[in-house]
């Protein structure tokens, strides 16, 4: 009987989890790319004689944002289709988890990927003699854009494949759930926020072409410190996957853990967003501004570490939920 | 595994602290951000008062990083004395 019932239940949480992995999956690269087909057409509109290179273009960029939500779907279609063989409660667990990794880290990276895109073709329309420096820049920008999206895979992937079978179910099962949320929903804020950044700095390159080194200089650091929340979900997700946790009839144990996920994930979101924007606001006025750069840098990393702040809070609460209580 | 009503409470005591500090820190974040982003832009515009803008951000990034620490302390009082 019970085994029946874990088979059964496996099965429904990876057609759960594979409905959640591309249904939110597939919002941020649809927005994305809109987003920049929008500005492509307002490129067209601008410089009608350079809508060859436009076309080409807005489909580079539209192929990198899209990459997120493929992933989405690889994922997706492993958890309709692979073997579920083994069955056990906590299986269902860890399938539910990877489709929430999945479905919400994709949809940061897709909108963000979209921004540098779009300002790319808006650029060219702009500045044709710049085109090689511009797709270099969206590219450049575009794929650190993705990394959110690949640390959601990433867990995703370990979700669908590691065997946990000897694994207590209680607490274990919140700990695998918690650890899909945890980078699912902080890489929103990281992939957003790098997106912003890549966009105003293919603004800027368009604009001052010959700024381009400070440019790109300022939106990798300004990335890279929007980058850290997404770095806490994923840091929290191994701890909930890696830690043994001991068997346990108490519910408080497991909802510490669900908790945990929950707090570094939605915690990531607005400190992801927030550094972004600030990277977005410090690349946009180097381009403009160039002797300035230093201060810039500075401002915009002392902003970025006080919008970092209740990030670090709720890492630390993860922390105290749980290795403390 | 018999649940008692007390387990429950210290169980939505867990959850309810990884949510107030989960979300707490979304609004924060951003408008500490904006605030920066901002402050980028004002000293693009007149790089001579960088000091006087570095100043006022941290001021009015203090002020808006107030709700977080609420957040920050209704967790920790939902962790330990709840």
């Amino acid at each position: 009987m019970m085994e029946f019932d874990a088979q059964a239940w496996v099965g429904v949480a990876a057609f759960v989890g594979g409905g959640i992995a591309i249904g939110f999956g597939a919002i941020g690269a649809a927005i994305g790319e809109g987003y920049t087909a929008a500005v492509a057409n307002l490129a067209v509109s601008r410089n009608p004689k350079l809508s060859g290179e436009i076309f080409k273009n807005m489909l580079v960029g539209q192929a990198v944002a899209e990459s997120a939500s493929i992933f989405a779907l690889v994922v997706a279609i492993l958890l309709l289709f692979m073997d579920r063989g083994n069955a056990t409660m906590l299986k269902a667990a860890a399938l539910l988890g990877a489709g929430l990794s999945m479905g919400f880290g994709a949809i940061g990276s897709g909108i963000g990927a979209g921004f540098p895109a779009g300002q790319a073709c808006l650029g060219l329309s702009r500045q044709p003699a710049a085109a090689t420096r511009l797709t270099t820049n969206m590219l450049i920008g575009s794929a650190v854009c993705q990394t959110p999206a690949i640390f959601s895979l990433v867990v995703a992937f370990i979700l669908l494949f590691m065997d946990f079978s000897a694994a207590p179910f209680n607490p274990t099962w919140a700990a695998l759930i918690g650890a899909g949320l945890s980078t699912g929903l902080a890489a929103i804020g990281s992939g957003f926020g790098g997106g912003m950044a890549a966009g105003s700095s293919c603004e800027g390159v368009a604009r001052q072409p010959e700024t381009i080194g400070n440019v790109t200089t300022i939106m990798l650091v300004g990335q890279a410190v929007a980058q850290t929340p997404a770095i806490f979900g994923l840091l929290v997700s191994f701890i909930l996957i890696f830690k043994v946790f001991p068997e346990t009839t108490q519910i408080q144990t497991a909802m510490a853990l669900l908790g945990a996920g929950l707090c570094t994930g939605f915690g990531g979101i607005g400190p992801g967003l927030g550094n972004g924007m600030a990277a977005e606001g410090a690349v946009r006025w180097v381009a403009r501004n160039l002797p300035s750069a230093a201060d810039l840098m500075r401002i915009m990393l002392v902003g970025q570490a006080v919008s970092q702040s209740t990030a670090i809070y709720a890492l630390v609460v993860s922390l105290v939920l749980i290795f403390v209580v | 595994m018999a649940i008692e009503g007390a387990d429950i409470v210290k169980a939505a005591a867990f959850l309810g602290a990884g949510i107030s500090m989960g979300l707490g820190a979304i609004g924060p974040g951003v408008g500490e951000g904006m605030t920066a982003a901002k402050a980028c832009e004002a000293i693009g515009k007149n790089p001579a008062e960088a000091g006087l803008l570095t100043r006022t951000m941290l001021v009015g990034q203090a002020v808006a990083e107030s709700t977080g620490i609420y957040s920050l302390v209704i967790a920790l009082l939902l962790l330990f004395v709840v």
